[in-house]
């Protein structure tokens, strides 16, 4: 199996305060990689590293074995990577259509110039853009939503368009930061088809999560923060039974 | 030459600083860029003339009355049209608009009550000067120096040592978690209000005192000198507003005597830009981590 | 009503704009006088001003107090070059265009990075600055004095000497920067303004260049409102730097901010409406002194408040309706609604 995107010895620093510590991760293409752990262990941080968003402070990243270490978010984005926001970040007054062709932006190329004088490559562009988007919220189940705006969408289908807009940049690795917050116990059960789904097309996937029967069921590999550290890395099998895990994460939530 | 420079630039740094300072209490607890400093500041000049001349030149009543009262157009600006704001949720966005309105209101009020033309202003305290070396310092430039300076001192000590400054710093810190902790934040958002403004006023009278007119074009260069200022110490920071307010004056005046006096104003612009691109922080604040 | 009205409109765009074009070719040869004619113009320059800031301040959601800078750049520039230099209209025009657009993008440069806060200080500051330097210039802008005796615009050896061709010239001016605005907006360079907008981390996380398409979008605002300096260079044939830049940045905000963020429409609107209603003030305190002299003090009043109704539209508008009368109305998403609806419609009925 090939790795994707390896983290090598990532630390992060605020100030005095230690975010992340020393932590490394490899995911292989077509995983699915879980990283779990109780809130605060830093694990949005080492998405917010991945990503570009915080350059760390020690240590770096590689994808396809070349160093995106402090590179722009959009550029990281650019290498196909495409993530989600725990809070759901959507662009609220446009449609969900419109939030899909957003995301493919890095893979469009019409200028302004070819826009003001409405030149053939922009209304070639703009409608394969437009009939891709659709593709991709039929796939996600959103066909019958596009003309709706992402505000108006109900909150299980706002974490679906933030899919939708991820997957629109043809990412090689989809980085989900909890998908299923704040969703119920059957839309989660949807979901978990749906990331199974994802893998299906070709999708690699990397997830923060903290619902533990979504994790167990759908990741085969599984990365355990806590305080910044990594304190377990294995199987799901192994996970549970991991002495560490149960007494940092799953014996609180007991 | 310089160092009759310096003092005048420390006369009117220390008049900076005092705006400088409510601007960033402002900012401080509502993160709001407050663009009606500067109109505040010339209503305060406008209102001591008026008064002082209502009174018969009794002027520290008349500025008592002036101060106070353009504090409480500040309070009733927060009070009228931001606290409504707040509660609706508005962007912050839309607050900056809310004060740029009020600017424009009351520089256009003073147009109409006092005119466009540049007013005289009486100094009072022309009774003497102090030769130093060469120098000359004006008895006014003292009380101003003095007046900013125990004024500074007050406000500290209320913001670090009372319990009010204490309510003003946590809600600086986190609105919400003030507001559990049982702190009117609203109260003591529109006391900020008040106290900026106030301070504006103060200075602006000083100021009008100082160069013996006033006039309504200042407002806009103030404003912008007052975020020159505070931009430079660190926004949000009270030593910093001071330090910022102070270099800026004593900048502003040497640059001023020794290149271009018409391009006074041009210099708080240059330093405001140079600062954010170099230290957006500024001297005394601190980076801060976007939060996703 | 409101619903109905807006729909009314999103079906029948099109002959609402052709209605809107009607009247507008038609006015100058129905209506006649200088008085009114003068304010028209004036309200379709603001018109091109405020449906440029509006690119900034409606689509890419950053304020800016300093819009008057670019405005007065482009006036600057056309009056220069046509007076020290006799340079033909069309170059002029073109090279304030240039210019703003430039200038545009040295604001920009170093502080778009800066968040919204920062930004409308510096912008405000830029404002600031643009002014000193044309009043201490003496020898390129010759300062409080102004530049008198600009030429009046021609095309292609033509003078438009009459307000009726010069009209006509900045309707013209009007359409193209609707086109403009309108065709950068319904593309993929629009939608990325309105993305960051939106939010601009999820933009960037999206693989958008935050500061080149804000620098995009500065460069594109700065241009137009030079072009619209420009024009009223030629038209007055004087220019000072008061005449430009007192309060013209407020002015420009209030009217877009009430037209309706994200509207051109609104723009229009906001432009002409409050390009008439400090006259119409003025009307009506003339029409005071007339009727009576004791109403004389309050006339001087009406008279001279007039620029507080820019302060007040402002703050009206933020308490009220932030994102301005038109604002938040769209009428592709409307039309899209509604096909949805029909389909919506025959669909249960087939069943």
């Amino acid at each position: 199996m090939k790795t994707l995107l390896k983290a090598e010895h990532i630390t992060q620093r605020f100030g005095g305060l230690v975010a992340v510590s020393d932590v490394s991760m490899e995911v292989g293409e077509h995983q699915i990689v879980g990283i779990i752990g109780p809130n605060g262990a830093g694990k949005t941080t080492f998405f917010n590293i991945i990503t570009g968003l915080y350059t760390p402070t020690e240590g770096r990243v590689l994808f396809n074995d070349r160093d995106i270490t402090g590179l722009k978010p959009y550029k990281v984005t650019d290498l196909g990577l495409a993530r989600t926001f725990q809070n759901i970040r959507l662009f609220g007054d446009m449609t969900a259509l419109e939030n899909t062709m957003v995301g493919m932006h890095t893979r469009t190329g019409t200028t302004v110039l070819d826009a003001i004088f409405r030149t053939k490559k922009h209304h070639e562009e703009e409608k394969q853009c437009e009939e891709k988007a659709k593709e991709y919220l039929h796939q996600t189940g959103l066909y019958e939503y596009r003309y709706w705006l992402a505000k108006s969408l109900p909150y299980g289908l706002q974490r679906r368009l933030e899919i939708a807009r991820a997957m629109a940049s043809r990412p090689q690795i989809l980085l989900l930061d909890e998908p299923a917050a704040g969703m119920n116990e059957q839309e989660t059960a949807d979901l978990m088809g749906f990331i199974e789904e994802l893998q299906g097309m070709g999708y690699t996937i990397t997830l923060i999560e903290h619902d533990m029967k979504l994790v167990m069921n759908v990741c085969e590999d599984i990365y355990v923060l806590d305080h910044g550290e990594l304190i377990a890395h294995g199987a799901p099998s192994s996970i549970q039974s991991n002495p560490r895990v149960i007494e940092a994460y799953l014996g609180k939530e007991a | 030459m310089f160092f009759q420079q310096m003092i005048n630039g420390l006369t009117i740094g220390s008049t900076y600083a005092l705006v400088a300072i409510g601007f960033s209490m402002v900012f401080g607890v509502l993160e709001l860029t407050n663009f009606a400093n500067g109109s505040f500041y010339i209503l305060g000049a406008y209102l001591t003339l008026t008064f002082m001349n209502a009174m018969r030149g009794n002027f520290y009543v008349a500025f008592a009355i002036s101060i106070i009262g353009t504090g409480l157009v500040g309070a009733l600006m927060d009070r009228l049209t931001l606290r409504p704001m707040r509660k609706k949720g508005a962007p912050g966005i839309a607050a900056v608009i809310a004060t740029i309105g009020f600017s424009e209101i009351i520089n256009n009020f003073a147009l109409v009550f006092f005119g466009t033309e540049t007013k005289p202003f009486p100094n009072i305290f022309k009774v003497g000067k102090i030769r130093l070396g060469g120098a000359i310092i004006t008895y006014l430039q003292i009380i101003i120096f003095v007046v900013a300076l125990v004024l500074m001192l007050v406000l500290s000590l209320m913001v670090y040592k009372t319990k009010v400054g204490k309510a003003m710093r946590a809600t600086a810190q986190n609105t919400s978690a003030a507001r559990l902790m049982g702190i009117n934040v609203n109260h003591i958002i529109t006391l900020t209000f008040f106290i900026g403004t106030l301070l504006a006023a103060v200075a602006g009278t000083l100021v009008a005192m100082y160069v013996e007119s006033v006039s309504v074009g200042l407002a806009s260069a103030i404003s912008m000198k007052t975020f020159a200022a505070a931009v430079l110490g660190g926004v949000g920071s009270l030593p910093g507003a001071m330090v910022g307010g102070i270099l800026l004056g004593l900048v502003e005046t040497i640059v001023a005597g020794y290149i271009s006096s018409g391009y006074r104003d041009a210099i708080a612009f240059i330093i405001l830009i140079l600062v954010l691109i170099f230290r957006p922080a500024g001297l005394f604040g601190q980076k801060t981590q976007a939060k996703v | 009503m409101k619903k109905k009205l807006v729909r009314a409109w999103a079906r029948h765009e099109r002959l609402v704009n052709l209605i809107a074009l009607a009247v507008a070719v038609l006015y100058p040869l129905v209506f006649t006088s200088p008085y009114v004619m003068n304010i028209v113009i004036m309200g379709l320059i603001f018109s091109v001003l405020s449906i440029s800031l509006n690119l900034i301040t409606g689509y890419l959601g950053q304020v800016t107090l300093g819009h008057a800078a670019f405005y007065s750049i482009g006036a600057y520039v056309a009056a220069i070059l046509a007076t020290k230099f006799q340079w033909s209209f069309l170059a002029t025009f073109v090279c304030a265009a240039a210019f703003s657009s430039l200038f545009g993008i040295l604001l920009g440069l170093p502080t778009l990075r800066l968040s919204g806060n920062y930004l409308a200080i510096v912008t405000m500051a830029f404002g600031e600055i643009t002014r000193l330097i044309e009043l201490n210039w003496m020898s390129l802008t010759r300062g409080p004095m102004g530049i008198p005796a600009i030429p009046a615009p021609s095309l292609f050896g033509v003078e438009l000497s009459t307000p009726r061709s010069k009209y006509y010239l900045i309707l013209i001016v009007l359409i193209l920067s609707i086109i403009v605005v309108h065709n950068i907006v319904n593309s993929r360079t629009g939608r990325t303004f309105l993305a960051i907008k939106g939010d601009s981390i999820a933009a960037e996380a999206m693989g958008i260049n935050l500061f080149r398409y804000k620098l995009l979008c500065f460069s594109l605002s700065a241009m137009i409102a030079g072009v619209a300096g420009a024009f009223y260079a030629h038209y007055m044939s004087f220019i000072d730097p008061t005449s430009l830049s007192a309060g013209v940045s407020t002015r420009i905000l209030s009217m877009t901010i009430m037209g309706g963020l994200g509207s051109i429409p609104g723009s229009i609107f906001g432009a002409l409406t409050l390009t008439a209603v400090p006259e119409l003030l003025r009307a009506l305190s003339e029409a005071m002194l007339h009727w009576s002299d004791s109403l004389a003090p309050m006339a001087r009043v009406l008279v001279e408040s007039r620029q507080i109704v820019y302060g007040f539209i402002l703050v009206v508008m933020v308490l009220v309706k932030s994102d301005g009368l038109l604002g938040g109305i769209n009428l592709k998403y409307e039309r899209q609604n509604m096909r949805m609806e029909e389909e919506a419609e025959k669909e249960a009925a087939e069943k």
